[in-house]
């Protein structure tokens, strides 16, 4: 049977799968797609995976303001957390400031948020961003917010774990300090992938595709993972989900 | 002495140009309506310090004038894309810009409250962010012998914090519920400035239920009652955010020109006159 999904639903079923088997998992400010995945993830686990959103009142079990997270976080209470870029080297080095000379950026972004601290601290951050261009995957970030990599005396139990992009699925190699194609999603190409990142990276001699979502897993997104991410991401719910 | 005014003007006098003040981010308590008035009164070189972000209001502070630097983790208006016009403001170098990360603004207000000088936190080490702060310092875990670096913030002790809460009694005790970095920024600042939607018949704090969610009238300055305080942004558990409104904003706001026009259709002098 060919099952028809979007390329957002493709993208939420990668990153659910990498959820699997977890307890906890928080999702910042801006993130619909992560949302999304975090909460089909919770669905899929059959209520064992905590789900703390950002901004949600409904999906949120904090009770201390804006620090619990990050308090969790430091105490290993958060085991997946994502963090996206306006730009991402092949050393996992994020900048969510800006593009050219500082302070004063050709391009601004909003800011760091909290990458600067989570990104040492949760164990499995997924690096998420839908744009997978030359302009976004870069050799060298103009900023690190975040750097993808800390020497050995820096206190660091959290890191990079994937780069999920639009065209395909990268895992970090922590040792090589690298990145490393994993999948290609539907569609797409090695060629494509190539041309369109700006950093070099490792590949396997035979890349698989990214596994296409089932029918099971398409109607929990477009019901119940709907229903539940519009209450924070409204207009997203609409654009994606809506018929 | 009651602690409440009789209207939002009177209650943002009490900021004045040049004051360090304290924000809350959209989702959590937005006292947009007092921002109004306060672009209206032409209060300039304000510090903003998101806590740990701010959305609408800071930029329309900063559209407006009102500022002349930005410390905070993000300027962020989430699902509508950039902020116009602090983004407008960077690239011609309007504003200056501290950038930070959540947990060290949460930490340097919590040192604050604490009445200690810093914070360690921590991450931070080999962000660019640190190399333009010299309010954050490396230092070394005193009770570790072993090179163990470790990053200290300064305390934040805002002037004035300013947020929209959803309730308050007449002893002037503010309830924020589980919105409690408002909490931790009414310790921290000299003074704290509140509106609020609705009065609480009886004291919150004599409610065993309100009582944990509440700021005690200890730490708050003046408050006034601002039906829809937060519009055109939401409040927690109140009303959502005005999704149209919100929209035109991002339009009108993308050039100068039309951020004027804004100004004059929705902010200067309108509300002053109610």
């Amino acid at each position: 049977m060919n099952i028809q999904f979007k390329p957002e639903e493709l993208i939420i079923s990668t990153i659910a799968d990498m959820l699997e088997g977890l307890s906890h998992v928080a999702i910042g400010a801006s993130s619909p797609i992560p949302g999304s995945a975090a909460l089909l993830a919770r669905a899929k686990s059959k209520g064992k995976l905590r789900v703390s959103m950002l901004g949600s009142e409904e999906h949120n079990a904090f009770t201390n303001g804006g620090t619990e997270l990050f308090d969790c976080a430091a105490q290993g209470r958060i085991d997946a957390f994502f963090l996206g870029g306006g730009q991402i080297d092949g050393r996992a080095n994020i900048n969510l400031v800006g593009i050219g000379e500082y302070p004063r950026s050709k391009a601004r972004f909003p800011g760091s948020f909290g990458s600067a601290y989570l990104y040492f601290l949760i164990p499995r951050i997924i690096l998420f961003r839908e744009e997978h261009t030359p302009r976004v995957l870069v050799p060298k970030v103009d900023f690190i917010s975040a750097p993808g990599i800390s020497a050995e005396n820096i206190y660091r139990p959290g890191g990079p774990y994937a780069l999920v992009t639009g065209r395909c699925v990268f895992i970090f190699n922590k040792k090589l300090g690298s990145f490393c194609l994993k999948s290609l999603h539907p569609g797409h190409t090695i060629e494509e992938v190539d041309e369109m990142t700006g950093f070099t990276y490792e590949k396997p001699i035979n890349i698989p595709q990214t596994p296409k979502p089932s029918a099971a897993t398409i109607e929990l997104i477009r019901g119940l993972v709907a229903d539940e991410v519009s209450e924070t991401y409204p207009a997203f719910a609409e654009r994606v989900f809506a018929n | 002495m009651s602690l409440h005014l009789d209207n939002i003007n009177t209650l943002i006098e009490l900021i004045d140009s040049g004051n360090k003040l304290a924000l809350a981010p959209d989702y959590s308590g937005c006292a947009m309506k007092a921002v109004r008035y306060l672009i209206n009164h032409k209060v300039r070189d304000l510090h903003l310090v998101g806590v740990p972000s701010i959305g609408f209001q800071g930029d329309m502070l900063i559209g407006s004038g009102c500022v002349s630097t930005v410390e905070t983790a993000a300027v962020t208006i989430g699902e509508y894309g950039l902020a116009p016009r602090f983004t407008d403001a960077i690239k011609k170098g309007a504003v200056n810009i501290i950038d930070g990360t959540c947990p060290a603004i949460h930490a340097g207000l919590q040192a604050a409250e604490k009445g200690i000088p810093y914070m360690p936190v921590r991450g931070i080490i080999g962000s660019d962010l640190l190399k333009k702060r010299e309010d954050w310092i490396i230092g070394n875990n005193p009770f570790d012998k072993e090179d163990s670096p470790l990053v200290m913030v300064k305390a934040i002790a805002p002037d004035v914090t300013l947020i929209h809460a959803p309730l308050a009694d007449r002893e002037g005790n503010v309830w924020i519920g589980v919105r409690r970095e408002m909490m931790v920024m009414a310790h921290a600042s000299k003074t704290t400035l509140v509106t609020y939607e609705n009065l609480y018949e009886g004291n919150l704090l004599n409610d065993t239920n309100m009582a944990p969610g509440t700021i005690s009238s200890l730490y708050i300055s003046a408050l006034a009652l601002a039906k829809n305080g937060a519009w055109p942004v939401g409040l927690f558990g109140t009303y959502p955010a005005d999704d149209t409104h919100l929209r035109l904003y991002i339009e009108m706001a993308r050039t100068e020109d039309g951020f004027q026009n804004y100004l004059s259709q929705y902010v200067l002098d309108k509300e002053i006159k109610e």
